[in-house]
């Protein structure tokens, strides 16, 4: 690409320098740090400062509670991001039919995008409160058990996900309407055409021409359930009971500002770049993957 | 009938029982913040509004100081919202419309921003708020989110489209590349710096664990705290009328704007998915 402008040396430069700042002050900077603290350890008063290499980590790994939690936070999001995707591919492909009211029905679904998951948290609360919620009293009714999430844990962990997911549906639905209207009709009218049942047509072909949106929210979704989520956690179970929503989040939180320990929660914050970056990696590779072939 | 027509009804049917389960939870918000206290211990739940609403609403609102907490999200999240688009529009009019040397560098430079989520620095970043003396000031709420990957794409990918005959045209003319830009280019995204409002005022005024921490003096918290204030005030059971009453005024500001600009929100979302 040609400049448009050329001849201008320093301008590009004075334009960006805002943004560059704001990145490496607030986030650069602060990202070495942590991955510099997470191998040191901090006396208690912060008299000394000692290198222990990857001390830190092996505690970590050694701590049954930080692999509890791990683990709680790989079921929490595998539900939040297989429930929510699954459900919000349907319901986008029931909008995007050849129907009346596409627009009614695009506009009705994205409004739980601009709740925050602490007021998704509070509306699951209160469907679920032992003693008034909606929630408690149907299950009461259908199953004969009167869930308590402030006791017992599994409910505790799938309430929390059911309310993640359904925060996240407004979002989910937008980009796969988005990404659905994206998709070229003639494959589709092809495969019907050739006699393929949709079951098959929505495989073979609709799914796969999906495949960046899928990757893009898988993304955004795992960002959702890993970090995001951090609101609707505290209002709803603060971690508990006994530590059975406490996904990793949550832990680092409470290891870092109200435990204060320091050096350990930085090497949790270490240990969870590395996963986002796991998750990035493998959208970039479906992305360009796509791109090849439809070129 | 025809088979077509009880397809459609059928989808049709479909959605609307998924529509109502949806809505049901916010539904249910509502009428909780409509009842006196009687009525909202009622089980099984009521589910006819009562006539408690503005009472409950002016209760939550003295409770924790509503007001202000509405005020500091105001503040913070139209500053963030406008600090965000015009850096955003800066870098991208940067990177589309000059050469200079390292940009091939700086673009993933700024990309990283997505890399990088609070959890992974939390520690050091509040650290750098205490050593700057911003903590508990709008500047710890504001300045650390001023760049956005979300914008940068959303500006650049528009700017390439853009044929070069404008730029062009607008040397021809004598105007240099910033009049180009506020008297064209600017003018020409309307729709973008529309779809950006939205998304990142949303983002903003629901942003949470950040003013949790740099936080803690009741005067700078923000509404989002306010949820949590509410529920854990010192009365032995949670008072689901008022708390609900509050959380319908906090959810109230990011609700409306998506609502009203839902056009450019849903044209902005296109974009980002096919760059």
């Amino acid at each position: 690409m040609e400049a448009r402008f050329p001849g201008y040396r320093l301008l590009p430069y004075i334009l960006i320098l805002p943004s560059i700042a704001v990145i490496i002050v607030f986030l650069v900077v602060p990202f070495a740090m942590a991955v510099q603290q997470s191998f040191y350890r901090t006396s208690p008063f912060g008299t000394t400062t000692l290198f222990v290499g990857f001390d830190n980590y092996s505690q970590l790994f050694s701590a049954p509670e930080y692999v509890q939690s791990l683990l709680t936070t790989l079921v929490f999001a595998a539900l939040v991001i297989g429930g929510g995707l699954a459900l919000s591919l349907a319901i986008a492909i029931l909008v995007t039919r050849k129907i009346r009211g596409v627009g009614f029905y695009q506009v009705a679904f994205i409004w739980t995008y601009a709740l925050s998951p602490a007021v998704a948290g509070i509306i699951w609360a209160l469907l679920f409160d032992p003693s008034v919620g909606l929630g408690t009293y149907l299950i009461q009714q259908l199953t004969g058990y009167r869930i308590n999430m402030r006791v017992s844990g599994t409910p505790a962990l799938l309430i929390a996900a059911a309310a993640a997911v359904w925060n996240m549906l407004g979002y989910n639905i937008c980009f796969y309407i988005a990404g659905l209207q994206n998709v070229p009709k003639e494959f589709e009218e092809a495969a019907r055409v050739d006699g393929a049942s949709p079951w098959r047509t929505f495989w073979r072909i609709t799914f796969p021409m999906l495949s960046p949106t899928t990757a893009f929210l898988l993304f955004t979704n795992t960002i959702y359930a890993f970090f995001q989520v951090f609101g609707l956690i505290d209002i709803l179970t603060q971690g508990g009971p006994g530590g059975a929503t406490e996904i990793l989040v949550y832990k680092l939180y409470r290891d870092g500002f109200i435990r204060l320990r320091v050096n350990y929660a930085a090497a949790q914050s270490v240990l969870l770049f590395l996963m986002v970056a796991a998750m990035a990696l493998f959208q970039l590779r479906v992305t360009t993957r796509r791109a090849e072939y439809s070129r | 009938m025809s088979k077509k027509t009880l397809y459609k009804i059928g989808v049709h049917g479909t959605l609307i029982l998924i529509l109502a389960a949806v809505a049901f939870p916010l539904y249910f918000t509502f009428v909780m913040g409509t009842l006196n206290h009687q009525e909202a211990y009622a089980f099984p739940p009521k589910l006819i509004p009562g006539n408690q609403l503005f009472a409950n609403v002016a209760e939550a609102w003295q409770r924790v100081n509503l007001g202000r907490l509405m005020v500091n999200s105001a503040v913070v999240a139209l500053a963030v919202t406008v600090g965000k688009i015009i850096l955003s529009i800066l870098a991208a009019f940067a990177f589309t419309h000059f050469h200079f040397r390292g940009r091939i560098l700086l673009f993933p430079l700024c990309m990283v921003t997505q890399m990088l989520p609070l959890p992974v620095r939390i520690i050091p970043a509040y650290s750098l708020m205490a050593s700057f003396g911003w903590l508990n000031t709008y500047y710890a709420l504001i300045i650390p989110y001023l760049a956005s990957t979300t914008g940068l794409l959303l500006f650049r990918q528009f700017f390439l489209t853009v044929p070069d005959e404008l730029p062009d045209a607008a040397r021809v003319d004598g105007a240099g590349p910033l009049r180009y830009l506020w008297h064209v280019l600017i003018p020409l995204s309307r729709t973008n710096i529309a779809a950006l409002f939205v998304i990142e005022f949303v983002y903003m005024w629901n942003e949470y664990l950040w003013p949790l921490i740099v936080t803690t003096d009741p005067k700078m918290r923000v509404a989002q705290i306010g949820l949590k204030m509410l529920i854990t005030t010192e009365r032995t059971t949670a008072e689901w009328n008022i708390i609900m009453a509050g959380t319908l005024v906090i959810m109230l500001p990011p609700l409306v704007i998506l609502i009203l600009l839902r056009r450019q929100f849903a044209q902005g979302i296109a974009m980002q998915s096919t760059k």
